[in-house]
């Protein structure tokens, strides 16, 4: 055994080295991110036969581990919870079809939410799609967990779900590592067209397969250790709940001295424990649930009682005593229980009133090619005067839609900012319809959606903010890099050679730090009919070197210009006039292309 | 050490806090101690509110820290320190960079924030408040980016962060790259030396 000091993504990804993975795929999305780039960081180390990718998107790595495991390797996929959508045709094929090497998916939920469109929740997504599920409560069960999760795999010949929320995947602790770790040889791929082609009749059969599996995984859970009944006979008041709630609930019970409160935890919540449930119910009046996300548990408990026709009253979000959406917390739990059970509430710590907080929300940082190229359309379409709209999508620009920028009309989901715009120029006839989508994004989700438009004959500009990296998961590499997670070279895919590909009407590529370019360029575009691209190509600033900061001389006559319209972090007001912080200014020259007196100047070249 | 210690750090995405509760937790694991941390990683990390979590003791269950019970307040800047001050315990410590970070929206507005009345108001409200005047030390250290470790080193002076500047040393020597230690090392004992 040897103890590491351990981020839960980076528990999950070494339980998977450990536990013999050969075929590791996914999609960056926070909080998911760091397992697949802890295997890419690890392998070398660990196990060098294993193979690692990032695929294109959710969809391409879900099938690809699927080949993989049809032959018998290992696989684990990561991605975030919004990425199982992406991945969700496959996925729930892939349930009745089962694979012959262990799978596990990660698709990490993120309460709050903090970084995501939804809070939408894997646990739901598993009953859904009738997979088995796995939730830890923290980063050294993740480690165990995925062993077992690769175990069950194979055992039933199922892909495994396993969902681990923000406080687990980004907390870290230390784990205690198998000096055991198992190894895995493929025994390849045997031809079977009546297992691996799925067909209605096979799957009418497997359908049957699966919903008897339920009650066997039922049993099986009901006797797995981490799903645990503690001091069953403490009382007729019980607390049930999973994931990260699990660790906020012994604190809370803990801080109110109610140790030996009945508490259920259920780290399976599909197929749910119910016989596990049914025995701890049964001399219970009382259960509250802390979970978050769906009422998952909750529902749960209430068919649970209706069987077994117990009296418990069961109180969670169903009946409003829980808190509907948002992340739990050690405060708020001690409050809801000590309210359940009847203890005296906690006081809250009251202070004086603190001073106006500034807001301080997420920008774009300073130097930032998006913001020049935010700009650029902004300023063409004014001097145009036309009536122009923006459409976004997810990634670092999304941050275009602060002040003063704003230049973000709609955000949906990858790749929706090529086809929205579509929808919008069908209704909205005499505007300019843009999409801005990143490189990673183009690649992922987004060269159907410019198929479409040339089909259909849709007039919209298409904008790619090309900066050569997938900037906010944390800058890993794509198609367009020429880069792989396995450390190797490949061919760069073009994208202005996809886009001729498809048929655009007309393709300029500019460096949106150079303005005046820049702007001529959309002008030119916004003129035209039929589906224009436009190649704003201009690294993000995490991948390169600045080559010079800027600074304000006394020229300066305190217009304010560069705040009011640019809003880079690094310029701020001082007094009458404006400074630039050297240590943020990366030098992208946008400001001073503005400034009316000349007053930005470049300083020193890095 | 008896009591677990919660130790909460704040600041403006890009300030280097993940760093300063890796080497807390390196240190504290260094003793002996169970460790939990959690930080915020995503979008706020472009120049958002981050806060790390650290607790450090023998038997941790959350990894983040309840308002009210943090032992000690790391703050990266004013504002920061008073947004995240309601998880201070009554009694606890409180270390704060002087230097304010302007919000892109404050220049904006043309409202000025100077971070004056953020440090008037924990100086009511924290019983041990610890002011680093960062302009000062950044310049004698030759580097803006020492603020992370000049904090750490003015919690360890004092008990609060459960690390002696030795063991801070230490912990500076087997984490960081080589090219960084002169640079840390010489902000602890220039911090020590006041
Ligand atoms: S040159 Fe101007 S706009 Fe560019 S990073 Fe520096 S201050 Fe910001
Ligand atoms: S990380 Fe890169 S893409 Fe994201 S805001 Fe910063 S400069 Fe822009």
């Amino acid at each position: 055994m040897s103890t590491e000091f351990l981020m839960g993504n980076e528990a999950i990804a070494l339980g998977a080295l450990d536990a013999g993975v050969n075929v590791v795929t996914g999609y960056p999305g926070t909080p998911s991110s760091e397992i697949l780039e802890t295997v890419a960081r690890r392998r070398e180390k660990e196990n060098p036969d294993v193979y690692v990718e990032w695929s294109v998107n959710e969809k391409a790595a879900l099938e690809v581990a699927a080949g993989a495991a049809y032959a018998g390797a290992r696989t684990l996929v990561t991605m975030k919870q919004v990425g199982l959508n992406v991945a969700s045709d496959p996925l729930m094929s892939l349930a009745y079809v089962g694979v012959k090497g262990g799978m596990v998916i990660v698709s990490a939920d993120d309460p709050g939410p903090i970084s995501s469109q939804t809070e939408q929740d894997t646990r739901t997504f598993a009953a859904f799609a009738h997979l088995p599920v796995f939730d830890p409560s923290s980063p050294e069960e993740a480690y165990r967990m995925i062993g077992d999760a690769f175990a069950l795999s194979e055992q039933y010949g199922t892909p495994v779900l396993f969902r681990p929320t923000t406080r687990v995947c980004h907390g870290c602790a230390p784990v205690e590592r198998t000096d055991k770790p198992l190894r895995n040889t493929p025994e390849g791929f045997v031809r079977d067209p009546a297992r691996w082609v799925i067909f209605p009749r096979a799957s009418y059969l497997n359908h049957i397969k699966l919903a008897n599996r339920e009650r066997e995984l039922d049993e099986k859970f009901s006797a797995y250790p981490l799903n645990t009944a503690e001091n069953t006979a403490g009382g007729r008041r019980a607390i049930a709940c999973g994931g990260i709630s699990y660790a906020y609930v012994k604190e809370a019970l803990e801080q109110l001295g109610a140790e030996n409160v009945p508490l259920l935890r259920i780290a399976t919540p599909y197929p749910f424990p119910e016989q596990l449930t049914s025995a701890f119910l049964r001399d219970k009046d009382e259960i509250l649930v802390a979970e978050e996300l769906d009422p998952v548990i909750e529902r749960a408990l209430l068919l649970c009682c209706g069987r077994a026709h117990l009296p418990v009253t069961v109180r969670g979000k169903l009946d409003g005593t829980m808190p509907q959406a948002g992340e739990n917390s050690v405060e708020q739990l001690r409050t809801a229980i000590a309210a359940f059970l009847g203890l005296p509430a906690p006081k809250a710590e009251n202070r004086a009133e603190p001073p106006a907080l500034p807001v301080r929300p997420p920008v774009l940082c300073a130097g930032c090619p998006h913001r020049a190229s935010f700009y650029a359309v902004k300023r063409a379409m004014k001097e145009l005067g036309q009536k122009a709209y923006f459409c976004g999508d997810i990634g670092c620009y999304t941050l275009g839609n602060a002040a003063p920028l704003d230049m973000v009309d709609t955000c949906l989901c990858m790749g929706a900012d090529v086809t929205i715009a579509q929808g919008l120029r069908r209704v909205e006839k005499d505007a300019v319809c843009f999409s801005f989508i990143g490189d990673s994004t183009f690649f992922a989700s987004g060269m159907t959606g410019v198929v479409n438009a040339v089909y259909n004959g849709t007039d919209i500009v298409l904008t790619v903010l090309d900066n050569s990296t997938t900037a906010m998961t944390g800058h890993q590499p794509h198609p367009g890099t020429g880069r792989t997670m396995m450390g190797e070279m490949t061919a760069k895919l073009s994208i202005e050679r996809v886009l001729e590909a498809l048929g655009v009407s007309s393709l300029r590529i500019v460096d949106p730090l150079d303005q005046a370019a820049a702007v001529d360029a959309v002008k030119a575009a916004a003129g035209e009919r039929g589906v224009r691209a436009l190649i704003f190509r201009s690294p993000c600033i995490a991948v390169t070197k600045p080559n010079a900061t800027y600074t304000v001389t006394d020229a300066c006559i305190g217009c304010g210009k560069c705040v009011r319209e640019l809003g880079c972090p690094a310029t701020v007001r001082q007094g009458k006039q404006v400074r630039i912080d050297p240590a943020l200014c990366f030098g992208c020259s946008l400001c001073a292309q503005y400034c009316p007196t000349g007053a930005i100047v470049k300083k020193e070249v890095r | 050490m008896e009591q677990n210690r919660s130790i909460l750090l704040c600041g403006v995405g890009g300030q280097g806090t993940v760093l300063a509760s890796k080497l807390i937790a390196y240190a504290a694991m260094r003793g002996g101690l169970e460790v939990r941390t959690s930080e915020t990683i995503g979008m706020a990390q472009r120049g958002g509110c981050v806060v790390s979590h650290v607790r450090v003791g023998h038997h941790i269950n959350s990894p983040l820290i309840p308002r009210g019970s943090a032992d000690l307040l790391l703050g990266f800047e004013p504002a920061e320190a008073v947004r995240c001050l309601p998880y201070l315990r009554r009694g606890g410590t409180a270390v704060v960079s002087r230097a304010p970070i302007s919000p892109v929206t404050a220049s904006l507005s043309g409202s000025s924030y100077n971070g004056a009345d953020m440090l008037t108001y924990l100086a009511e409200q924290v019983e041990n408040l610890i002011i680093l005047d960062t302009e000062e030390i950044i310049v004698a250290c030759g580097s803006p980016r020492v603020l992370n470790i000049a904090l750490l080193a003015a919690a360890a002076k004092t008990d609060a962060l459960g690390i002696t500047p030795d063991e801070l040393r230490a912990a500076v020597r087997e984490r960081l790259p080589e090219k960084f230690h002169a640079l840390n090392l010489g902000a602890i004992d220039y911090i020590c030396r006041r």
